[in-house]
Formats: C-alpha cells, structure tokens, sequence
C-alpha cells in the first residue's frame, strides 16, 4: 500500500517535472524545443496518407467523383428584375414598365425552395462540413469503412488524444490560470509605475502562451507591423473564445466583457488588478450610452492598452464573417482589423454555444489534433468624412473577410437565436411592387 | 440517428428515391436533420420558418404550406424529398420511369400543379379573384391600392379565363402559360 502510494507520488513528480522544464518554461520565454513542430509534421504526413487511403476506397465503390465543393444546389443568384423579366418575356411590353403575370410566383418558389436545401445563414452556426476526414470521430459524417489500417490508425489517434494529450493538455491549462491569477494579484499589489505596466504585460503575455501550449496552438501572424496600438482599437472576427488565447499572445490588449461568476469572475477580478480591463454589469451592458462612453474614456487615454472588441456579437463557424455592430465603430479612434482564420483539418475551433457548454466545449479543444490558425494584421482604419458607422463597419468588414478568405455576409449573427426583422422581407415586397406597377408608380 | 435511417431509406422501395441520387439523399438527410430542431425525425412550420432567407420572402408561409399534406403540422423526410422532387430538373428522368403509370413529379405539368396549388388555398381547382388578391397581396405588402390591385387582378383574370367562370382553372392557368420555360425555372439543380 505504501509502495504504491510512494510510486504514485514520485510518477507525478517525473510528470510534473517534465511538464514545466519541456514544455511551460520554454513556453514562458517564448523559446520552442521543436517538440510540437516535430509533432505537426507527423500529424500533417498521416492526414495526407489518411486522405490518399480514403480517396481510393471511394474511387473504388463510385464511378463518379464526388467534386471538393462543399455546396448542394447550383445557385443562380441572378436579381429579381432579371429573373422575373425572363417569365415574362413571352408576353409583349406595356408602355409602363409594370406587368403582373401568374408566373411571377415561380421566382419565389424556386428562392424559397433554394433557401431551404441551402442557405446563407444557417450554416453558419454549426460546425463546417470537411471534405476529407481528419481521423476525428466528430467529424465523421459520410464516411464510411475503407480500410483496416486506417481504422486502427483511428483507434491509435483516439489512444492518443484522450490517454497522453489530453491530461497533458489540462495540466498546462489549469497551471496558465492559476498561475494568471497569481501572478496578476502580486503585480497589483504594486504602486502604479512603468515597471508594474511592464511586469503585468509579462506576466500576462506568459499565462497566453502556457494557456496556447495547452491548446496545442499554431498561430501564425502575418504583416506583424500592422500589430495594434495603444489607445486602438482591436477588431477581429469570432469563432471562439480561444480568440482572445490566440491574439493576446503575441501582444497585450484590455479586455471587454461582461462581469461573470465563479471562476471566470476569479479570473477578471485579479486581471483588473493589474492593468484596466473594462467589464461591464449586466445592467450596464443594456445601456449603450454609458458602455460608448467608458470605451471611449479608455480609447482616449493613450496609455492604455488597445481594446479587443469582437463586433459580430457572438460565435460563427470561421466559414464567414457576419454583420458588424456599429457600437465599436462609433467611439472614435483608431481601428485595426485582425483576421483569424482556423485550419478546420486539425481541431474545429467553433464553439457552437447552443450543443455544447463551455466546459465541454474546452475538453473537445483538448481531445483534438491540435489549434492551427492564421493570424493577419490589417492595416490601421478610420473613418472617412461623409461615412457613418455602419459603412464603416461594413468597409472592415469586408477587408477582414478578405484577407481571412471567409465570405462576406450582412446578415445579423444575431439570428442564432433571434427572428429575422420584418423589414427585410418589406423591402422584398417594394422591390417587387416596383414591377409590379412600373416606373411612372406613385409612392 | 443518421445510420439508422439510411439504412431504412436504402431498404425502401418508395417511389421519392427515384428522383435523387445516393448522395444527394445523404446531403438532404444532412440538411432535414440540422433544420429538425427537437430531434423528432419531423419538421414543423417553425423549423422551416427559422431559415432567414425562407423568412423574408414574401411567399414564405405559401411554400412551406406545400410541405404539409391536409391539416397535418409535421412533415417527415419522406414528405420533404417528395415535395423537393418536384423541383428536379426534367432531363433526369430516365431513374423515375418504370415504377408506375403516373406522371413523375417533376414532369412539367406537376411543376405548374406546385405553383397553381400556392394560389388555390381552398384546392377547389380553382383560382378566384379572392385567392389571386391574396396571393397579390402577401407579394407587394402595403406598397399597391386595394383599387390598383384589383384591377390587376381582374385583368389577369380576364386574360386567362376562357369559360367565362370568373376564376382560373388548371387548364386555363396551363393555356396562359404555355410560352414559359417552366422546366428551366421551376427546377434546382444539385452539384454531385
């Protein structure tokens, strides 16, 4: 009994011993031993040969080769006028320019009938479909038995992630947070100076990159002399919250947020300590006044740290960016667009907040391949005499969805949860009525 | 679950699987199932009314009544791809002939019989000048007269009725057009 007991505590001790001299000391300083290049290069290898394997027993059962694309239906998005001009091209023009025929309605149906086999939005809130599996038990949707190697290349890969990275993973994490809560209450009790600002900095810096080891993370930043200011302000898109992991770990931002309990609220109560940070109360989110004008204090004082604002509101699938919110753009002062952009073939990033919750949301992160993202740095923007927010907003939105390679949507994120607003399907109806009476109508 | 059903659906001889290829049922069995909320293996009118796109046409509530066969609140994948089948395009036909004499549904009159069905509420056969207003009205909202759009109507009526019965029946509604690539319009078609 003793025995086992010594055993026990002196294979925790090799553990923990190897953990923080191979892995947490050098993450600190930023220095890397090659451990996960190396282990990248053995991942990349058998994903290819996995993909090979599965392309042949594919070719093998169909005659026909299924095309990369992920889309179902051929979608003609010709406009309204051209679509319905075309039904009526068979009946003679009238002098006004409006004409209703019986055939009109076949343009809404076949819309309607598109929007349902596919749409825009909707697929955005769920994990994006791979062409090729990736050896991950979640992501196999259509694809079936091929081969006795790759099934036990599966079993190795599930043997793998739970039993060794796994419970290494969660030891790097749990080691980054408290070590963030620690080391973020001791720096605060010091007086407000330039080495204190230097030593939250490091210290933060740090526990991001403890916390990416964690993760396994491979982020790689681009165009870094574009990299956010003081008294900026951060824009990116949001897929997850590893985002703010994956960007605070290659400089230091102030956080926005909402005030939480438990350990998250540990969490934003010792970071404050040691440099601003600006949660928010639950009632003060709801007025909009008040949250602009402490941004907009925070944005002012050029000594602070630049504020990292994710303006889609709420998590996307990495497939497209969705309508910014105009609040960020309306506080003045210098934007700086960051594209995050994952590589779905090692782990999805997505946090599909309605399946799952945070927890398990972390130990699917934990359980996969490994993080591999993109990182851009866009070029400062603000904004232009005679554009108001929204144009703003839309015209970063358009440069972070193409330097990412994402689609560029105007939908809401918003209708995760909520209904689309009337007045889209009204502006559909004016359109409509528009040819419906013809140009010399009277509004 | 997803295999369970496919397995069925491969077991099944009904005549919906003529119209679309294996993958395309497996991507269709995708979708119905992300767009099936509660999980029960049926969609109601608010799964389909989630849809944003599906939302703001103005024919929305129109052709998600297609969906739903006679006073029923719930349709089954099987429902799902028999009214999807009526938008396959016609030159893929060769798969559909041999089950039965009937016409396949995606035949050109069945497509006219889809659209003439999102006039005729009531499926007397008969289009009158109420349900073509209605139909009128949910595709221009507020932005026509009652008195404009009457007269549209009563026009449309006058053109298309040859009976002198004041209301459009399936024949008429066929006759008016005739000139209209019904095959190309009224049909979707897949990638794979």
């Amino acid at each position: 009994m003793e025995d086992a007991w010594g055993a026990a505590r002196s294979a925790a001790q090799v553990w923990l011993s190897l953990v923080v001299g191979l892995i947490m000391l050098p993450a600190m300083f930023g220095v890397s031993l090659g451990i996960t290049e190396t282990y990248m290069k053995v991942l990349i290898k058998t994903l290819k040969w996995a993909t090979f394997r599965i392309q042949k027993g594919r070719r093998e059962r169909e005659t026909l080769k299924p095309s990369p694309s992920n889309g179902i239906i051929q979608r003609d998005d010709g406009s309204m006028e051209k679509e319905i001009g075309e039904l009526r091209r068979s009946r003679p023009k009238r002098p006004d320019g409006g004409d209703f025929t019986l055939s009109d309605v076949f343009y809404f149906s076949r819309k309607g009938l598109e929007s349902i086999v596919e749409d825009e939005v909707t697929q955005r809130f769920s994990s994006e479909e791979l062409v090729s599996w990736n050896l991950l038990t979640r992501t196999n949707n259509n694809f079936h038995y091929v081969s006795l190697r790759l099934t036990v290349l599966w079993g190795l890969g599930v043997v793998i992630r739970y039993c060794i990275l796994a419970p290494l993973r969660i030891t790097l994490a749990a080691i980054g947070i408290s070590w963030l809560v620690i080391g973020t209450t001791v720096v605060g009790l010091l007086p407000s100076s330039r080495v204190k600002n230097w030593l939250s900095e490091l210290v933060h810096l740090m526990c991001y990159r403890i916390c990416a080891r964690g993760l396994s993370a491979t982020v790689h930043y681009h165009n870094k002399q574009n990299r956010p200011r003081k008294g900026g302000i951060c824009v990116a898109n949001h897929t997850s919250p590893i985002d703010v992991v994956i960007l605070a770990n290659d400089g230091c931002y102030a956080m926005v947020g909402q005030v939480h309990g438990g350990l998250m609220g540990v969490i934003q109560r010792s970071m404050v300590k040691s440099c601003p940070h600006i949660w928010f109360e639950r009632s003060e989110m709801k007025d909009r006044h008040l949250v602009t004008q402490r941004l907009r204090d925070h944005v002012n004082d050029k000594t602070k740290l630049p504020i990292l604002i994710f303006p889609e509101g709420t998590c996307i699938n990495n497939t497209s960016v969705m309508m910014f919110k105009k609040g960020s753009f309306e506080i003045g002062g210098t934007i700086y667009p960051v594209a995050i952009k994952y590589d779905p073939q090692f782990g999805d990033a997505f946090w599909n907040s309605a399946k799952y919750n945070m927890v398990s949301y972390l130990l699917r992160m934990m359980t996969s391949w490994a993080i591999v993202c993109n990182v851009w740095y866009l070029p400062a923007m603000t904004q232009m005499e005679g554009e108001d927010a929204v144009q703003f907003a839309n015209r970063v939105k358009s440069a972070i969805a193409r330097q990412g390679g994402l689609v560029d949507l105007s939908w809401d994120g918003g209708l995760k949860r909520d209904k689309v607003k009337n007045t889209f399907k009204e502006l559909e109806q004016k359109k409509y009525s528009s040819m419906v009476v013809g140009d010399d109508s009277s509004d | 679950p997803l295999w369970c059903d496919k397995v069925l659906l491969r077991a099944s001889r009904r005549v919906e699987i003529a119209y679309f290829s294996h993958s395309q049922i497996t991507r269709l069995y995708s979708r119905f199932h992300s767009l099936d909320k509660g999980e029960n293996g049926a969609l109601s009118r608010e799964d389909f009314q989630r849809i944003p796109e599906l939302a703001i046409n103005p024919l929305g509530d129109r052709i998600i009544n297609a969906f739903f066969p006679e006073g029923e609140d719930q349709v089954n994948f099987r429902g799902f791809m028999r009214t999807l089948a009526h938008f396959r395009p016609v030159e893929d036909n060769e798969k559909s002939k041999g089950h039965d004499a009937s016409e396949p549904l995606n035949s050109r009159n069945n497509k006219l019989l889809f659209a003439f069905r999102l006039y005729d509420l009531d499926r007397d056969d008969k289009i009158s000048r109420d349900e073509l207003l209605q139909v009128l009205r949910m595709m221009v909202g507020v932005n026509i007269s009652d008195e404009q759009l009457g007269s549209i109507a009563d026009r449309t009526i006058q053109e298309a009725d040859t009976n002198g019965d004041m209301s459009i029946s399936f024949s008429e509604f066929i006759k008016v057009l005739e000139k209209v690539d019904v095959e190309q319009k009224m049909s979707i078609r897949f990638l794979h």
